[in-house]
């Protein structure tokens, strides 16, 4: 009934919505989205990587994530600018310097937009093993330092003075963000990443009075996102990683319903 | 021997620095079991930073702390919750440590917001999520409680019951206790040693020997040392949590 691509898709973009699900609550909760976006930017340079030492995409990817957000701590701690301005410079220069390395690379012929935005054709079966193992791994790790995570998100010093390690727990926490770029890069693009992060989660605050209720809605809207886009790009033929992103919004917009119908109630 | 094992955590000229200015220095107590140490002082004499120093969470200290529990319950002076998070009370008192449903009820049962179990922790008064955090606190059946301010906030019948409990919470639980007051009248009923801070330990010892101090009575005016006259009466009724009178 379907293109064999159109499988590999499905079931790459649902290993995708079950590790954003979780991870994009606690962007939302953090308030990472910039973080997120400036990891995906450092995206790019990863990918020049892969194509110039015939390397793995999502490793290399992985691998300059990582760097860049070590970079990312060691300014904060050595420079007095905002968070946001440093984002800002890493986002942006490691994405001009992604695409200055491009320019470079005569020799291969990059696919610019589906780099940007996704594309579903070029998911291999090779990347639905990266997904669903890296997946795995990512999920498993987020349970085991759920605890101090969530706990220093809603208070740092509660968490330390309790004996959590909170420092620890962030720090693995980013070395999650960056895998979970490195495994959905392909299938979203760089531009979208932190979309497919952030608004689901954003739809299911909007109905979940409780953080697990919150991951849970979270995961199921990043689910349906991915059936409805993917459907939905299928039959009118559009970029798979904004279709995606799109129904998500749609989503989002849904959700709000709810947000009213309870301020009613509650007057 | 058998006073090492009961102590807890225990600060060695301990102090801390922060933009090149002591918030505090030189600071030497012991905190142990069944026992309540209190900090007093002014405003900015460092009570605070003195309990975060015993906590462990300021890293590059002057001196030294030992701490011997890991069990430990902590209410923050000042607490900012971020409402971008869906938590109910229930969620919050999971925050740390899994603790068994009987043990959440009996502690918010204590504390006497029972009824705000499932409530969304931002649509609490000042008061409630006090009471709620002294309870978050308690159901974990610390060794150490480090209360900062505990009842800030809470109405004035609410406040005696809530002294009292802590009082009852370090009998039966012979768990240590840190407590900052700036409520001179529990500190000086309720407590075994008492530390006047200002930004140095000023004075110590038992809530009697600090108010006979010179320098705690120029801290806290002459005032300050008449309290404990004023404790010299009896009640005959208590007040339980939610206000109610009871004759003993």
């Amino acid at each position: 009934m379907f293109d064999d691509f159109f499988i590999r898709a499905l079931f790459a973009g649902i290993g995708i919505a079950f590790v954003t699900g979780p991870l994009g609550c606690f962007v939302v909760w953090r308030r990472l989205s910039y973080f997120g976006d400036t990891l995906a930017h450092s995206a790019l340079l990863g990918v020049t990587m892969a194509y110039t030492l015939d390397l793995n995409i999502a490793i290399s990817v992985f691998l300059i994530s990582s760097v860049i957000a070590l970079i990312l701590i060691q300014l904060q701690k050595k420079t007095n600018l905002p968070g946001d301005a440093l984002l800002g410079l890493l986002a942006h220069s490691s994405l001009a310097v992604g695409l200055v390395v491009i320019g470079f690379l005569t020799f291969i012929r990059f696919d610019i937009m589906g780099l940007l935005f996704g594309d579903i054709l070029a998911v291999t079966t090779d990347d639905l093993l990266i997904i669903w193992t890296g997946g795995a791994v990512i999920l498993l790790v987020l349970k085991l330092i759920w605890k101090p995570l969530f706990a220093s998100t809603v208070n740092y010093e509660l968490a330390e003075a309790e004996g959590l390690n909170p420092d620890r727990a962030k720090a693995i926490f980013t070395i999650l963000m960056a895998a979970v770029i490195a495994i959905s890069i392909k299938m979203v693009g760089l531009l979208l990443i932190t979309g497919m992060l952030i608004i689901p989660a954003a739809m299911a605050r909007n109905i979940s009075d409780s953080p697990q209720k919150m991951v849970i809605f979270s995961i199921i809207g990043g689910l349906l996102s991915v059936v409805l886009g993917l459907y939905s790009s299928l039959e009118f033929n559009t970029p798979s990683g904004p279709s995606i992103i799109a129904a998500s919004l749609v989503l989002f917009i849904l959700s709000l319903f709810k947000i009213k119908q309870s301020i009613k109630l509650k007057n | 021997m058998s006073s090492e094992n009961s102590t807890l955590v225990k600060l060695n000229n301990a102090g801390f620095k922060q933009n090149d200015k002591w918030l505090v220095e030189g600071v030497s107590l012991t905190v142990e079991k069944g026992k309540i140490v209190t900090l007093i002082g002014p405003n900015g004499s460092g009570k605070s930073t003195t309990a975060k120093i015993a906590l462990g969470i300021y890293k590059n200290i002057e001196g030294s702390v030992e701490k011997y529990t890991n069990k430990v319950g902590y209410v923050p002076q000042k607490i900012s919750i971020d409402w971008t998070l869906p938590l109910r009370v229930y969620d919050f008192m999971l925050l740390t440590e899994n603790i068994k449903d009987e043990a959440i009820d009996e502690a918010l049962t204590l504390t006497g917001v029972i009824h705000l179990k499932n409530k969304n922790l931002g649509n609490l008064s000042g008061g409630e999520f006090q009471r709620v955090l002294i309870a978050r606190a308690i159901s974990k059946k610390p060794e150490l409680l480090v209360l900062d301010e505990p009842v800030q906030g809470v109405d004035y019948t609410g406040e005696i019951a809530l002294y009292e409990l802590i009082k009852r919470i370090s009998d039966t639980l012979n768990c240590g206790i840190l407590l900052i007051s700036h409520d001179l009248h529990t500190v000086m009923t309720a407590t075994d040693h008492v530390v006047c801070l200002n930004g140095h330990v000023c004075c110590s010892g038992s809530p009697m020997d600090v108010a006979k101090n010179n320098e705690y009575k120029s801290l806290f005016g002459e005032q300050a040392s008449q309290i404990l006259s004023v404790y010299e009466h009896k009640h005959d009724h208590v007040h339980s949590d939610e206000g109610e009178i009871k004759k003993n």
